[in-house]
């Protein structure tokens, strides 16, 4: 374990006893970090552990409750972003500030001193770009990147400043696994400048593959500090976790029963300008099944999602069919009244309403499904608000949902509490289809690993899952088949076990069977 | 001076308030604040110019009162919309609702009374171009302002920094603001800013248009303002056509009905408005023109976390 | 110095009630103070617009005449607004409702039959239900902004109607005034008792308001509603449709509307003429917020604002003062019930430290 300074000594950047209230919740806790110059430090916790409030007071975003930051021994009080880059710190986020209307140079501008032209910043931005091997075009309108390509106008903004420091966040849960491997070159060249960085993460076979040194946070605490390499995945979890997070059992051996839901040929033009769009898509899944989509976001996967789901029907009836029953003209009602339930990615404002209570966010989604036990009054419509009450109950005690009160609006649940109650909410009518869009995004593990256990429990009963993911771990734990999406095209399908991360990735790049030699040079 | 001058003077009359009223409008659009309370804050300027221009006896102090009281009297709704995050479309109306009960209390004294107007200023040597010469550079004061805005707003947008930033608010206010960027303060500039032109425009109604104080004079004028921002597409050159349209349109009626043209005269009256929906719906039914020229955050709320 | 907001776990049930009462008392003091500006003794002045008015029967059933378009058109309001969709135009369509039920009594004046009132009520209803599904259809098929289009409708029906009673609606016995024939008996909304001047026009307020209020509480429809108006991608995941709403919303909102014009005019007015409304349609976007968007609270607060009408009428007689106090008083009464509303939503606090607001962020 590596010692914290007394004096913060020779570090780069040093925090004591660093805490930040949000009025009662302590977001982070008494917390000590030192990074060294030279050195790519992690920074690990699950969802929700603090890291991203602690990077933010770093960066000047938030205020600190308590506590001190030294920056090469001195204390000092980062009060803006503007600060944080005067004293050599950078940034990139996991949530890009960028500006879709502006070009990328102008986007870059924004973040620099005035007084630089802007013809001067785009020759800047394009030259760095190209030395440290994240090619841009400055002229290129934001709004027609793709999500890498968009991390890396963050990146060249950062380096601009000549950055001491780097914080990213979550760098890779945007990128392919082989941009994950360029983002791995970038920074050990910046290493070998002499510059830090802080490397925030979840994902441990990353940390221990680039990092030197990690801290552990967890609910705002920090509940270690090492050197990766000297650990094993499980002690890290563990740090990261608290308790043995009960792994996922494996759907294994399920009989395989009818077809249930199937994609024949489903075409679907772009909706907007910066929609993608479906090209061909052919999948069928069967009851006992977990279909998982692997993909890096935006390549489609909203859209699949739509258009199996019904929220925006095709003209084909033939294109979608649930149960052997044609449905691709059909809206999300009817299809439901064919026995499929959903779940969109996001929680607030699609799958949910956060200004309502629990109990009317099971009628947003069942008031018709459940018309006979919900509504009364025939073409009135009453609702039952008894009845509604008595089955919200029993979801949140069957899925363990933690809220504060019996009926709460929807939006004072952490995450991955309002995604267990969303998913139950759908469990709780026994569907015969579940499509599920990022089943566990932003979700703490405890909660991640209920939900994964219960789409492979539901497959196991008899119904068809489908999955659409961008996490590659969660799809080998519940996963029987496996498919990549790629720019709206659908991969073939492979069974779980025949695939690899590295093949995935290769498909998810869109190269078919190419080797990784020729994928490199086309980027 | 010929008929064709003549009418081409009116039809300069009745477009520069428009066109004053929307460019402020257009600035305040651009980062993301949508404020409907254009038509009573240019009454408001209009009530305040004549007020001010009988008491001191001096159109200009009149012009000078009606773009500071119309970027006073937006405060009001800035600091409703902006500090407190209150619903922009209502605050909107309700400044219009005050605007118009506020400016009939100063103006009542003044109903009936002659009005000061502002006398055209030549522009030496340029006045004397043939044709052009009269109608461009023989103008009022407010005329070249007119002008002057359209030209310099469009620079500051599109070649200035400050520019750049009031862009960038509108189109992803989270992440100006995790730029650094002062979203509120730039806001609450812009807004003022749409308050003077607004006022100013006001000004051009009791002190050029119709030297006189007529209760509600603004006659929906600040409503097609809006319009016409809608239809510039956020652009300012565009935004001087669509004003001189619009000024030809409503100026048109009084010329059909001193034609005798048969037409009843509440039709004619009518045009204005008709045209406004009309030319709405041209531009706004292509989807994807009106997704990718409107400012993202058009209207949505602010609240920064700390 | 800043003002700082931070957004409530929960909407505060308290200040969703005590809301609308500081809103009226800031109205009250600030009106105080535009009183004694004007020269009028503030205290006296509030007497005569406020508590008078409450004293005797003839100004009640004034209040009640004056209160009757504004709840009905303001529920219908309500609906709207908590959809999402801001139909700014109701005054138009009160106006083309009473275009529409006068057919009967101006053009067909020598029938007579005691369907005169029902068909002239019904006419009235989908003349502003057809007015109103005009912003409807541009706002669902062409995506053109429903705030302008219905706003422009209104100049265009006030103008209509202008016309109307100026030309070919001009009634032959009234020495070239410009209005209509008065109607025949049988079309005169009658009257709900016999103190006063109410109608039949209070009593559809009353309905429309319970009857909307049961919707909004009880049914899917009023969860379908607030669930469109919350989030739209929420109500489309749930099976409903945001552009079936538009045209729900507006129409019905647009029925009420013409509902009440045609109430108006044939019971109050008793005649079709240029003029036929103080601006009801504008005032019952007030009455709508303050009201909350509920229709029980719409109820009151119609009651409130037909008050500042009657105020307005007292005080310019008695004050010699002009009757744009009625709108200052309206215009900021609004801007009070959404200040105050906020509070609803976050707790403000003033901010005396200097930390996060120095200099701009350097870069910059």
């Amino acid at each position: 374990m590596s010692a914290v300074g007394a004096s913060g000594g020779s570090a780069l950047l040093a925090v004591r006893s660093l805490t930040k209230l949000f009025g009662s919740f302590a977001a982070c806790n008494a917390i000590d970090l030192d990074i060294q110059p030279g050195e790519i430090h992690a920074l690990l916790g699950e969802n929700g552990a603090g890291k991203s409030t602690l990077v933010k007071m770093l960066f000047g975003v938030l205020a600190p409750t308590s506590g001190q930051i030294l920056w090469k021994g001195e204390p000092v009080r980062i009060t803006s972003p503007g600060a944080a880059r005067r004293l050599g710190i950078g940034m990139v986020f996991q949530h890009f500030s960028l500006f879709e209307a502006l070009t990328v140079a102008e986007n870059i501008a924004l973040s620099l001193s005035p007084g630089i032209s802007l013809s001067k910043v785009a020759e800047e931005a394009s030259r760095l770009s190209h030395l440290y091997g994240l090619p841009l075009d400055p002229k290129a309108h934001v709004a027609d990147l793709s999500v890498g390509e968009r991390q890396r106008i963050e990146i060249v903004r950062a380096l601009l400043q000549n950055p001491e420091l780097i914080i990213l966040d979550e760098p890779t849960s945007v990128l392919t696994p082989q941009e994950a491997d360029r983002l791995f070159e970038t920074l050990a060249k910046l290493k070998a400048e002499g510059r830090s960085v802080l490397y925030i993460s979840h994902r441990l076979e990353e940390v221990q593959r680039i990092c030197d040194r990690a801290t552990v946070l967890r609910h705002g605490k920090v509940t270690g500090a090492c050197d990766p390499r000297k650990e094993t995945p499980a002690s890290l979890a563990r740090m990261m976790v608290g308790s043995d997070v009960a792994s996922v059992s494996a759907a294994g051996t399920n009989t395989k029963g009818d077809v249930l839901l199937e994609a024949r040929h489903l075409s679907v033009p772009a909706r907007t300008p910066f929609a993608v769009a479906l090209k061909n898509i052919c999948l069928k899944v069967r009851g006992g099944e977990v279909l998982a989509i692997a993909g890096v976001a935006g390549n489609g996967q909203g859209e699949l999602f739509d258009a199996l789901s019904g929220e925006y029907p095709v003209p084909d009836a033939s294109a979608v069919a649930i149960r052997g029953r044609p449905a691709g003209n059909l809206g999300i009602t009817a299809r439901r009244l064919m026995g499929a339930g959903f779940v969109p990615e996001e929680r607030h404002g699609h799958a949910a309403v956060p200004a309502l209570p629990l109990s009317d966010n099971l009628v947003l989604a069942r008031n018709q499904s459940d018309r006979k036990t919900f509504l009364a009054g025939g073409v009135l419509g009453v609702i039952r608000r008894a009845v509604v009450r008595i089955a919200s109950r029993r979801i949140s005690e069957t899925m363990d949902v933690r809220k504060s009160g019996e009926n709460p609006a929807a939006g004072s649940l952490s995450g991955g509490n309002l995604q267990k109650y969303i998913v139950g909410r759908e469990l709780d009518r026994q569907p015969a289809v579940l499509i599920v869009n990022q089943p566990t995004w932003g979700v703490d593990a405890g909660a991640a690993s209920r939900i994964r256990q219960a789409l492979v429990d539901l497959a196991r009963e008899g119904s068809a899952v489908l999955v659409i993911s961008q996490d590659l771990d969660e799809i080998f734990e519940v996963a029987t088949e496996i498919a990549v999406i790629s720019e709206g095209r659908l991969s073939d399908v492979y069974p779980a076990r025949d695939l690899t991360r590295e093949k995935i990735g290769l498909l998810m790049g869109g190269m078919y069977g190419k080797t990784e030699g020729e994928v490199a040079d086309a980027h | 001076m010929g008929i064709i001058e003549a009418i081409l003077l009116t039809v300069i009359t009745a477009a520069t308030p428009l066109v004053l009223a929307s460019m402020g409008e257009l600035v305040a659009e651009r980062t993301g604040v949508l404020n409907l309370g254009v038509e009573g804050m240019m009454v408001m300027g209009a009530a305040l110019a004549f007020a001010a221009t009988q008491v001191t006896g001096s159109p200009y102090i009149g012009i000078l009162a009606g773009i500071v009281g119309g970027a006073l009297f937006s405060l009001l709704f800035g600091f409703l919309t902006l500090t407190l995050v209150t619903n922009q479309v209502a605050t909107g109306l309700a400044l219009t609702i005050l605007g118009l009960g506020i400016s009939g209390q100063i103006g009542e004294p003044y109903l009936g009374v002659s009005g000061i107007k502002l006398q055209p200023i030549a522009i030496p040597l340029l006045a004397d171009i043939p044709f052009l010469g009269p109608l461009l550079f023989r103008q009022d004061l407010i005329f070249y302002l007119s002008i002057g805005l359209v030209v310099g707003v469009n620079w500051f947008l599109f070649k200035t920094r400050a520019g750049l930033k009031i862009r960038a608010i509108g189109d992803n206010h989270g992440s100006a603001h995790a730029l650094g960027i002062h979203v509120i303060r730039t806001r609450y500039l812009a807004v003022m800013f749409g308050g003077a032109c607004a006022g100013l425009a006001g000004a051009q109604l009791s002190l050029v248009y119709t030297p006189q104080w007529v209760e509600n004079m603004s006659a929906g004028r600040g409503w097609i303002a809006l319009a016409l921002v809608v239809f510039a597409s956020w652009r300012p050159w565009r935004l001087l056509a669509g004003g001189y349209l619009f000024g030809a349109v409503s100026i048109s009626q009084l010329h059909a009905q001193a034609l005798g043209l048969g037409i009843p005269s509440q039709f004619l009256s009518a045009l204005p408005y008709i045209a406004t929906i009309v030319v709405l719906i041209l531009i706004s039914h292509n989807r994807r023109m009106t997704l990718v020229n409107t400012p993202a955050c058009l209207g949505k709320p602010f609240v920064p976390d700390r | 110095m800043r003002i700082e907001l931070e957004k409530r776990a929960n909407p505060s049930t308290f200040f969703s009630v005590l809301s609308p009462f500081l809103a009226l008392g800031l109205t009250v003091l600030a009106g105080g103070i535009m009183f004694a500006l004007l020269g009028k003794d503030p205290i006296s002045a509030l007497y005569s617009f406020f508590v008078e008015p409450l004293l005797d029967v003839w100004s009640l059933h004034e209040i009640a005449i004056k209160a009757a378009p504004l709840i009905l058109i303001g529920v219908g309001l309500s609906v709207c607004y908590r959809s999402n969709n801001w139909n700014i135009g109701a005054e138009g369509q009160f106006i083309a409702g009473a275009i529409a039920g006068a057919i009967v009594p101006v053009v067909f004046h020598d029938w007579h039959s005691p369907l005169v009132l029902p068909l002239m009520l019904i006419f009235g209803m989908i003349g502003g239900a057809l007015y109103a599904a005009i912003p409807a259809f541009l706002k669902a098929h062409m995506n053109t902004n429903e705030i302008l289009t219905s706003l422009m409708l209104v100049y265009i029906a006030q103008l209509f109607l202008d016309w109307l009673v100026r030309g070919p609606w001009r009634s032959p016995d009234a020495y070239n005034f410009p209005v209509t024939r008065d109607f025949a008996p049988e079309a005169i909304l009658p009257e709900l008792v016999s103190s006063g001047r109410t109608n039949l026009g209070f009593a559809f307020a009353i309905i429309a308001a319970i009857a909307l209020w049961i919707m909004m509480r009880y049914t899917l429809k009023g969860f379908e509603i607030t669930v469109l108006g919350q989030s739209e991608r929420a109500g489309r995941f749930a099976g409903f449709s945001s552009k079936r709403m538009i045209w729900f919303s507006l129409l019905l909102s647009g029925a009420l509307a013409g509902l009440a014009g045609i109430s108006e005019v044939s019971g109050t007015i008793g005649k079709l003429q240029p003029v036929i409304s103080p601006g009801y349609g504008f005032t019952a976007i007030i009455v709508a917020f303050l009201g909350r968007l509920s229709p029980l609270g719409i109820i009151a607060a119609g009651l409130f604002l037909a008050l500042t009408y009657v105020g307005g009428e007292a005080v310019q007689l008695t004050l010699s003062v002009s009757d744009k106090v009625t709108r200052v008083f309206q215009g900021l009464l609004l801007f009070f019930v959404l200040s105050c509303d906020t509070l609803i939503q976050y707790k403000i606090r003033l901010v005396f430290s200097r930390f996060g607001q120095s200099s701009e962020g350097g870069a910059h």
